[in-house]
């Protein structure tokens, strides 16, 4: 055993730094509350912090740091959306993405491998088109490829897939990356905490007070908090924490379940996505395949894994690539996603003064994580919505303006 | 949840059920306020609770409701619509 590890054994105080600080109590006021220690609450207070100097926050989170949603993607980033309020702001957010590692002196294991999505049906080769050219008018990399670029990528894919639903072709996009989701919420935390965020682990939210319209402070299972501006980010949980100060949205609760294989040889490069067989798929820096679906079928405030899941996207999967009949699942999962209409986010501020929303990130949240934590800080500092999120606002189903974001849900959810 | 009891068919599993949401009084089109039908359409009680909600057995299609806690995804009971309560 090392000495160094020897005398950290024996030393009751460790001076090693921890990663965060603990802080024992609660202040009894902040100029800012975040609910939610995920990638997006983390995001927030970071660039609060970083780049408008203010510092005397504090996230609140009933778990623990990145436990919920942001643990339990698929991990895919990408920007090849079908709306111009969704492409300009997703492509914000891998620009963003690029540039983290170095941010956070910390290794994100950010992989470029590419993302195809694949269509199977003349109208879904279609939307590819459209999707394509409103990525490329916005200076995305995205395009239609044909089925022997499918196959150069994935040489042991099955291109008839069991020969019901044949690849007539798919949308290419190069920038499709993968990143270690634990670690991005831990780089944001950090940053956050070096720069006087308090992050408060274990720390449920019981209640929200509002006066005359105004957010005057939050009721925390460890004691009164008063502050000004409260922001939720706290993706399946939002409805809790909506009744508290009486907003309606039109959110809802489903689980996404996902699942991982043992580990294996390296073969799958890209990051491949089918719609029509309700498949994404990726190989893992440690080998395992990283397997999703589409949502469960009913609402469930809950995060328990089915059978059904795994007989049903094994089924697919096998269908695509046949010669994993013989690899085993190692381990299956679910998160609770909070859906919209029109499949984009609800952001920005509320009929509550000083309360702002980060929410309906149902289940494309993970590679949004930087450009809402960048958005959502102006946004508070400001009180006025960050140009990149005013399409996103919740005033939108009010005024039956939604921006309608279906084509590019990564399955069809 | 792994089977529904169907109020005509007996327990079957839920892969034969179709879930159709909470079960939501419609205000009259012609008399609500824009704000009202804007919230009718739209909003929905997001919130875990023990909810009301249509559910349709999909081999015979029977329309049904269903009392389930949506937080722990039991299914308290089951009946057929009996008109606005």
């Amino acid at each position: 055993m090392p000495w160094r590890l020897l005398r950290f054994a024996l030393n009751k105080k460790h001076p090693e730094p921890r990663m965060f600080t603990f802080h024992e109590k609660l202040k009894s006021s902040y100029d800012v509350v975040i609910i939610g220690a995920g990638g997006h609450g983390l995001a927030a207070a970071y660039y609060l912090a970083k780049e408008h100097g203010i510092t005397n926050v504090c996230v609140l989170e009933k778990g623990y740091i990145g436990g919920g949603n942001t643990g339990r993607n698929t991990t895919i980033i990408r920007s090849n959306y079908l709306t111009p309020e969704g492409v300009k702001f997703y492509d914000e957010s891998v620009k963003l993405w690029q540039d983290l590692s170095t941010d956070f002196d910390l290794n994100l294991f950010y992989a470029n491998r590419g993302h195809f999505t694949l269509a199977h049906t003349d109208s879904a080769l279609r939307t590819m088109r459209w999707r394509a050219e409103v990525n490329k008018h916005y200076g995305v990399n995205s395009e239609v490829v044909g089925p022997e670029v499918v196959k150069e990528a994935a040489p042991m894919i099955d291109l008839s897939c069991a020969g019901h639903a044949p690849i007539l072709g798919a949308l290419y996009h190069a920038p499709g990356s993968v990143a270690r989701h634990d670690a991005v919420a831990w780089g944001y935390g950090r940053g956050a905490d070096q720069r006087g965020v308090e992050i408060h682990q274990q720390t449920e939210v019981l209640g929200i007070d509002v006066q005359a319209g105004k957010v005057k402070g939050v009721k925390t299972s460890r004691g009164y908090i008063s502050t000004g501006k409260v922001l939720c980010a706290v993706a399946g949980s939002t409805p809790r924490i909506l009744k508290m100060v009486d907003v309606k949205t039109p959110l809802y609760i489903h689980p996404l379940q996902a699942m991982v294989s043992e580990p294996i040889k390296p073969w799958l490069d890209p990051i491949l996505v089918s719609g029509s067989l309700h498949v994404y798929i990726s190989q893992s820096a440690r080998g395992e395949l990283v397997m999703g679906a589409s949502l469960d079928p009913y609402e469930l405030h809950g995060t328990r894994s089915t059978l059904d899941f795994v007989e049903g996207l094994s089924t697919h999967m096998l269908e695509m690539f046949p010669f994993l009949s013989g690899v085993k699942v190692m381990r299956q999962w679910a998160g609770m996603a909070d859906m919209t209409p029109d499949f984009a986010p609800i952001m920005g501020k509320t009929p509550v003064e000083g309360f702002y929303l980060d929410s309906g990130w149902g289940t494309w949240g993970f590679k949004a994580t930087p450009v809402c934590g960048k958005t959502m800080a102006h946004t508070l500092v400001n009180d006025t919505p960050h140009p990149l999120i005013t399409g996103f606002s919740m005033d939108r189903f009010r005024n039956y303006a939604l921006t309608g974001e279906k084509g590019a849900a990564s399955v069809g959810h | 949840m792994k089977i529904l009891t169907c109020p005509l068919n007996g327990p079957r599993p839920v892969s034969e059920f179709f879930y159709w949401g909470e079960v939501r009084p419609m205000p009259n089109p012609s008399l609500a306020s824009d704000d009202e039908w804007a919230d009718y359409v739209f909003n929905r009680n997001g919130a875990p609770g023990v909810k009301k909600e249509w559910w349709c057995h999909t081999p015979s299609n029977t329309w049904f409701i269903a009392e389930r806690d949506t937080e722990k995804d039991v299914v308290l009971k089951t009946y057929f619509y009996q008109g606005e309560e």
